[in-house]
């Protein structure tokens, strides 16, 4: 990712597609896209991710993260019409090395987040990822799945909280 | 969810470092999610298709950040156009203003000033009403709010807010449903105020 910030290499770009094209397109079918439109959209979030490489900063986040964040975005934008706020950026201060020890550990995070929802019980990582996959609303699950909505909003939190145990 | 509640989300973010920090916990949820998922295939041209894509695109080089304005952040600043200058009140009654600003008719965003010791008429919630306070601060029978916090009301909520002394109370109020006051007269103005 950095050398495609740093010097719009175009290998490296490809070896980010080949990883990352078809876990968007899975990513978005399983929120609900068809197949034309998820690989129209996930071509989207490679080029978004080659235009605005300048943002990404590794200290913040691991290249998931970010690939995770644009496609959450864009599926947002493929499904509504009106605008869509967006929070501040924060102004950073220039910051010419990235900090490598904070690039390491933003990519570890992802890593041992992986393998903290793996040890999830399947109930709560369920739950999890139809917050995600689908963006929905703890109403929203609770329309879908027809669990009572203090029981899916205890899960969420159960989960989200053991999450957080195992990655301190 | 609707415009305007998106719009009071990314407002109360850009003010909140917990809330900032939390979303972006929850991203990385999301990478990890992403990371892990089933991989779908794209057609065969996709890559040549993608590198063909950026070929034509430049990379942007500069940051080109949206600057807050005044007591507006930066998300909210762009709705209204400008700092506090620029929006275009309108009055309700008792010194209390507001505009209306321009968002989806699902939900209603609207800028409230509320001079300094001044209460709102009495009221109640037919769905959520989410209140953002930008400058100032006010009390109701439950809580105190100040700069960046969030009242949230639902249902179950029947409350006369009041602007503390000392400095006029300005906030950024969205609601999804018409409120419910008890008093007469503004339950008569209600229609011509959109509120």
């Amino acid at each position: 990712m950095l050398r495609v910030r740093d010097h719009q290499d175009r290998a490296a770009f490809a070896a980010l597609f080949r990883h990352f094209a078809p876990r968007v397109k899975g990513f978005l079918m399983k929120s609900g896209a068809g197949a034309a439109l998820a690989e129209e959209c996930a071509q989207d979030v490679m080029a978004t991710l080659w235009q605005k490489a300048h943002l990404f900063d590794p200290a913040r986040a691991s290249v998931a993260t970010w690939v995770f964040t644009i496609a959450r975005n864009k599926r947002i934008d493929a499904l509504r019409k009106d605008r869509r706020a967006e929070p501040e950026e924060l102004d950073w201060g220039p910051e010419p090395e990235p900090d490598q020890a904070e690039a390491m550990e933003a990519q570890e995070e992802t890593e041992r987040l992986g393998l903290a929802l793996a040890a999830l019980p399947e109930k709560q990582r369920a739950l999890i990822e139809r917050a995600f996959y689908g963006d929905l609303s703890h109403s929203e699950i609770a329309a879908e799945t027809g669990l009572p909505l203090g029981t899916i909003k205890s899960r969420i939190r159960l989960a989200l909280d053991k999450l957080r145990q195992q990655m301190t | 969810m609707p415009e305007a509640f998106n719009l009071i989300v990314a407002t109360h973010v850009s003010m909140c470092d917990e809330c900032r920090a939390r979303l972006a916990s929850f991203d990385a949820v999301g990478g990890a999610l992403i990371e892990d998922i089933e991989e779908i295939a794209l057609g065969e041209t996709a890559l040549e298709a993608a590198l063909a894509r950026i070929e034509g695109l430049p990379q942007a080089t500069q940051r080109a950040p949206l600057k807050p304005a005044g007591i507006f952040p930066a998300p909210l600043a762009d709705y209204v156009g400008g700092d506090l200058s620029s929006v275009r009140w309108r009055k309700i009654a008792g010194g209390v203003k507001q505009a209306i600003l321009p968002t989806g008719r699902d939900a209603t965003a609207r800028l409230l000033y509320i001079p300094a010791g001044v209460a709102v008429p009495d009221h109640g919630h037919k769905g959520m009403e989410l209140t953002l306070v930008l400058q100032g601060a006010f009390a109701d029978e439950n809580d105190r709010f100040g700069r960046g916090d969030v009242e949230i009301a639902d249902e179950e909520v029947e409350h006369t807010p009041v602007a503390l002394a000392g400095e006029d109370c300005i906030c950024l109020a969205v609601t999804d449903a018409p409120l419910r006051f008890r008093g007469i007269v503004p339950r008569l103005a209600q229609p011509l105020f959109r509120i």
